[in-house]
């Protein structure tokens, strides 16, 4: 009962965010206005919804609480790839261009980096935590440290085309693209909704779900891909946002303490929507668009994420 | 019937269990005992499908294992490890429930709940159902996850180590209850135990092993003897009979 009632009262505070960024101070011609506004809205609610729905399914597909599919360096992945476009084929190529084929090519290699970094998740039992958050951070160095290399060689026109590819905004979401994401997303959801009660039984560990008849390793391996694929739409759609997987599940978790994932899931993703939209926001109406979104949401993130960490590890020590 | 066929696991290139052949009886409790590292645990979890066989095979009545449906499965044959570290926080009667899943997928019926209740019952613990896991003691907890054992209401309960960290009085109760299970129920319990007078007081049949393989095996009477322990554990233990109860006197052994 009490969990129905907190998850109305954020659906409430979401609802509130929605119509006040749609709403509030509307200069020019409302016609103008609203369906961009409205067309921001919808992006902002796919991305928080993709982000918060996967994280909360990786980790518990992982069992654990503070690797996401972006602190392990999916985000980095999509920064070498675009950059790798920009820098080898130039701003005016197709991949650039055609925002559908670049929206793919994103997508098909960040889930097959995925893939393969799950191969190291995958013996997981064998590796503490802090190891394969330390792959992940190696690897998204890595990865950062080439992106960064490429974009002191490349041209600087490029240079600044590329940047606003690799920032999360909302002020420039292209319709189309939101449309095939939101595809993308009702598709996981029809999945997430035949596994639902299979994830909540994941969350007793691996050896009491097997016990319970749960096809482990068939389960874990197609959560992974849905995460990676749904990571990899929410990035091409708007960009990176590194930590905000971490701070709504997290917060989910507190929040609504229970096992069952249909009422966790539901909790980050309004999290999510309360966050992104209502600092989006703030960004445009406070900060005047001086800052934005993205370095907001990973300031308080990596924040909240070394306080998550440090209070692992005391509760391990 | 659960039949072990030459099975084998190599950890790297040592075997920690060395083509073994078992054989468990229905409506007995079989314990396997042995010196750490024997691969009593190995051997367990590759009988519930929990670790994957080198080579050999698991047969349930007549069925490859590896062949039978996970849900189907866990209708059969139930397995409770001695960590049980979750991330969430459920009370005992959420954990409990968790036992039907096989049955309904998440969704209760009221024959669900029925089991729910006798377990809880069984396992003495419907004054706490509502308490968290967290909050209760080592044998509380054990006590919980049996209960969601016995509400999953297979034909083989495989339990690894549940005596660990526990003291006598909770120690007791627990096998006591094992041995209704299988007198009262029908049940097939298969335990692996590290402390032999226990298994010597309630178990049916032992196998024993050591190094990976099996060095005896049969009923309790033949195995708990001072020659078969001797080749068991290299060490002499004067066996003395109290009560009816064959108690093996291994404190201050030489070895």
């Amino acid at each position: 009962m009490r969990n129905s009632v907190k998850l109305i009262l954020l659906a409430v505070i979401a609802i509130v965010c929605i119509l006040l960024y749609a709403f509030y101070d509307i200069k020019g011609g409302f016609s103008y206005a609203f369906p961009r506004r409205l067309i921001k809205i919808f992006a902002m609610s796919i991305t928080g919804i993709a982000i918060a729905y996967s994280t909360v399914v990786f980790q518990t597909i992982t069992h654990n609480r503070i690797l996401t599919p972006s602190v392990m360096g999916l985000d980095s992945m999509y920064q070498v790839v675009q950059t790798c476009i920009y820098f080898f084929l130039g701003s005016t190529s197709i991949l650039v261009i055609n925002k559908y084929l670049n929206f793919t090519i994103s997508i098909v290699l960040m889930v097959l980096f995925a893939l393969i970094l799950y191969r190291f998740l995958f013996r997981a039992d064998k590796f503490p935590i802090y190891f394969l958050l330390l792959v992940g951070m190696v690897l998204g160095t890595l990865l950062g440290s080439a992106t960064t290399f490429l974009q002191v060689l490349i041209d600087p026109n490029e240079y600044l085309n590329l940047q606003s590819k690799l920032f999360a905004s909302f002020s420039k979401v292209n319709a189309d693209l939101v449309w095939v994401a939101f595809a993308i997303l009702i598709v996981a959801f029809i999945y997430g909704f035949k596994i639902m009660r299979q994830l909540d039984v994941m969350s007793l560990g691996r050896e009491n779900a097997i016990n319970l008849g749960v096809n482990y390793d068939r389960l874990v391996m197609n959560v992974l891909v849905l995460s990676a694929i749904l990571i990899a739409t929410s990035t091409a759609l708007v960009g990176p946002i590194t930590f905000l997987g971490l701070i709504v599940a997290n917060l989910s978790y507190q929040y609504l303490p229970t096992y069952k994932h249909s009422v966790l899931i539901a909790g980050a993703s309004l999290i999510s929507i309360i966050a992104l939209v209502g600092g989006q926001f703030i960004v445009e109406h406070i900060f005047e668009l001086s800052t934005t979104l993205s370095v907001i949401i990973n300031f308080i993130g990596g924040i909240y994420f070394i306080y998550l960490l440090l209070r692992e590890s005391r509760a391990a020590g | 019937m659960i039949q072990v066929k030459e099975l084998s696991k190599f950890f790297g290139k040592k075997a920690v269990v060395d083509n073994v052949s078992v054989t468990i009886e229905t409506g007995k409790i079989t314990s396997f005992i042995g010196p750490n590292g024997a691969g009593k645990s190995t051997l367990l979890s590759m009988v519930s499908r929990l670790l994957n066989a080198d080579t050999g095979e698991v047969l349930l009545d007549t069925n490859d294992v590896r062949r039978i449906k996970s849900d189907e499965f866990a209708k059969r044959v139930s397995i409770l490890k001695q960590s049980n570290f979750m991330n969430v926080r459920l009370t005992i009667r959420e954990l409990v429930s968790f036992g039907r899943y096989p049955y309904s997928k998440g969704r209760l019926t009221n024959e669900d709940i029925k089991y729910v209740d006798q377990a809880l019952e069984y396992m003495n613990l419907i004054d706490i159902q509502h308490s968290y896991l967290d909050e209760l003691s080592g044998g509380q907890r054990q006590r919980a996850f049996i209960a969601m054992v016995i509400a999953q209401d297979t034909d083989y309960v495989l339990l690894d180590e549940p005596l660990n960290n526990l003291d006598m009085k909770h120690s007791v109760q627990i096998m006591k209850i094992l041995r209704k299970l299988v007198d009262e129920l029908g049940k097939t319990v298969v335990i692996v135990l590290h402390d032999i007078n226990f298994a010597s007081v309630y178990s049916d049949r032992i196998v024993a092993l050591k190094d990976g393989r099996v060095v005896k095996e049969g009923p309790t009477d033949e195995i708990i003897n001072s020659d078969a322990l001797k080749q068991i554990y290299d060490m002499d233990i004067p066996v003395q009979e109290q009560n009816g109860c064959r108690i093996c006197v291994y404190f201050n052994s030489h070895s």
